[in-house]
């Protein structure tokens, strides 16, 4: 079942659904399967031998109401190194073209903003942060590439992330960070979480190599 | 423990159980057997728990040595299993002797085999789960499909093997149909009359490019109308997305656990275990019920499973 908290991308939709996220991890609800935040909605996986639509629905709506009341977690800041342009950011010109910008414009005006971690989603650690500025902003590639390297830091619309793994993928790629996003021998396993603010601070292609070899 | 060789491992052969569900936080889909079922039924003529771990085979089946000997079921598709030249009846428990070889073909009716193993196969847990996501490379044997030489461990045999077989007609009951039935998506009114009247009635057909991710259905092109915007959102195991180009895709049990596509429709959890029977080139059509329909559907498979559960206690 989905629960629609907002109709539009922003923060204040995004707070209200992470603390109804935050309180239904915390309730003890047996019938609960698993939860799947988004920009503006939850979705909820029920043991639908137990209960049906109607009963989550109430359920939530309850629960929608003292989330209103629970206080607001203070957000962790992840920074994230990145090396932009050349190998690691194959799309950096295109981008910087498609807008009437210089490379470096394009590098300074994403490490400017702090981004708002919406979701998890596409992939385990996969982080949508928005908002990327209208400057820069870019639709995806028409054709995705097969395989995109782990690390790669990229933008699609309004939104930016860094792929965890080596997977196909469509967005335009601006740079790459020497982080392990995603460990599973790491707790925790992702390195940015719902709700986190995450910065980007450039690096020099030395610095990444490096900080790879570390 | 007790060891299981892979002489040759198949076309697409995994590590399974039930899947991890509940780590949509992190962004990880619950992965597990693409036919619940079919795992379940397996691992039940072994006297195993439920979602014991077994090998999930795709289209072709491999070839597998037991040095140690084992009690083996095979459950879901039909690949032809022998052990020298005689041929091994599905859906039934076997004793495997030492160092013989247990050879499976190519499918003879749906998509995937189930090799269940007395004991289970030992794998480390990844979340509480066995069972491989190939996508991201975790679980399972080394996050990804087994090759030739791996060798992994099996439970210890038990003493006594029971001729154990299902009751009449449980199979039946539970047989791969092409037939999908489906609830309404959260996007359904944002389609066109004529693409909710051709996802009731058209033909559409599974498509080379599907996998545990997601099934691409080649068939009528199905239009949104309107310009509504779609923001991304949570999208469930069996959701029927639809690309701009009109393409419907089912999303399977390796999923991205959030789609920007809208949602024209939902396979029911009873037929789900269908989907992870369906072979590329296969045809199927989709028949909607309502939500309290799906839900005692789903109420009335588990009655069956679970009394089938209580003969074998």
């Amino acid at each position: 079942m989905l629960a629609y908290l907002g109709e539009e991308i922003g923060a204040a939709t995004h707070e209200r659904v992470v603390r109804l996220l935050r309180l239904l991890q915390r309730e003890p609800i047996k019938w609960l399967r698993n939860i799947q935040p988004a920009y503006c909605s939850l979705l909820i996986t029920f043991d639908a031998a137990a209960v049906d639509h109607a009963e989550v629905q109430k359920t939530i709506s309850k629960l929608e109401k003292r989330a209103k009341k629970s206080p607001a977690a203070q957000p962790r800041l992840v920074e994230v190194p990145v090396c932009y342009g050349g190998e690691f950011g194959p799309d950096l010109e295109d981008v910087a073209e498609q807008h009437g910008l210089t490379a470096e414009k394009v590098v300074e005006l994403h490490i400017a903003q702090t981004y708002h971690a919406y979701f998890l989603g596409f992939a385990p650690g996969f982080a949508y942060l928005g908002d990327v500025v209208e400057e820069i902003a870019m639709p995806r590639l028409e054709t995705p590439r097969k395989e995109v390297a782990a690390g790669s830091v990229g933008i699609a619309g309004r939104q930016t992330a860094v792929y965890p793994f080596a997977t196909p993928g469509g967005w335009r790629l601006i740079g790459r960070t020497p982080l392990e996003i995603f460990r599973k021998d790491r707790e925790p396993m992702g390195l940015i979480a719902i709700g986190d603010q995450v910065r980007f601070r450039p690096i020099t292609r030395e610095e990444f190599l490096a900080a790879r070899r570390a | 423990m007790s060891l299981l060789v892979v002489e040759s491992p198949g076309l697409q052969t995994t590590v399974q159980d039930f899947g991890r569900e509940g780590y949509g936080v992190l962004g990880i889909s619950a992965s597990g057997a693409a036919d619940a079922v079919a795992l379940r039924l397996g691992n039940l003529l072994l006297e195993n728990k439920p979602g014991t771990p077994a090998l999930e085979m795709t289209l072709t089946g491999g070839t597998f040595v037991f040095p140690d000997g084992a009690v083996i079921c095979l459950a879901g598709a039909n690949f032809g299993a022998q052990v020298d030249g005689q041929s091994l009846e599905m859906w039934r428990p076997h004793a495997i002797l030492p160092g013989k070889h247990l050879v499976l073909g190519a499918t003879r009716d749906f998509a995937r085999c189930y090799l269940c193993v007395a004991g289970g196969v030992g794998v480390v847990d990844f979340l509480g789960s066995a069972s491989t996501h190939l996508v991201s490379g975790l679980g399972g044997w080394e996050g990804r499909a087994l090759r030739k030489g791996d060798v992994l461990q099996i439970g210890r045999l038990g003493k006594n093997i029971r001729r154990r077989k299902l009751r009449t007609g449980v199979l039946e009951e539970v047989k791969p149909k092409q037939t999908l039935r489906v609830t309404r998506g959260p996007q359904f009114d944002w389609f066109t009359a004529e693409a909710r009247s051709a996802l009731a009635g058209g033909e559409f057909v599974v498509s080379e490019e599907s996998n545990r991710m997601g099934l691409r259905l080649d068939g009528p092109r199905l239009t949104a109308d309107g310009t509504a915007e779609m923001i991304s959102e949570g999208a469930p195991l069996g959701a029927i997305q639809v690309t701009p180009s009109g393409q419907a895709i089912i999303l399977f049990v390796e999923q991205q656990t959030t789609g920007g596509y809208p949602k024209i429709a939902n396979v029911i959890a009873a037929d789900l275990h269908c989907v992870g029977q369906l072979r590329p080139r296969d045809a199927i059509q989709f028949e909607e019920v309502s939500l309290a329909g799906a839900r005692a559907l789903w109420i009335e498979r588990e009655k069956l499973l679970s009394s089938e559960e209580r003969l074998f206690l």
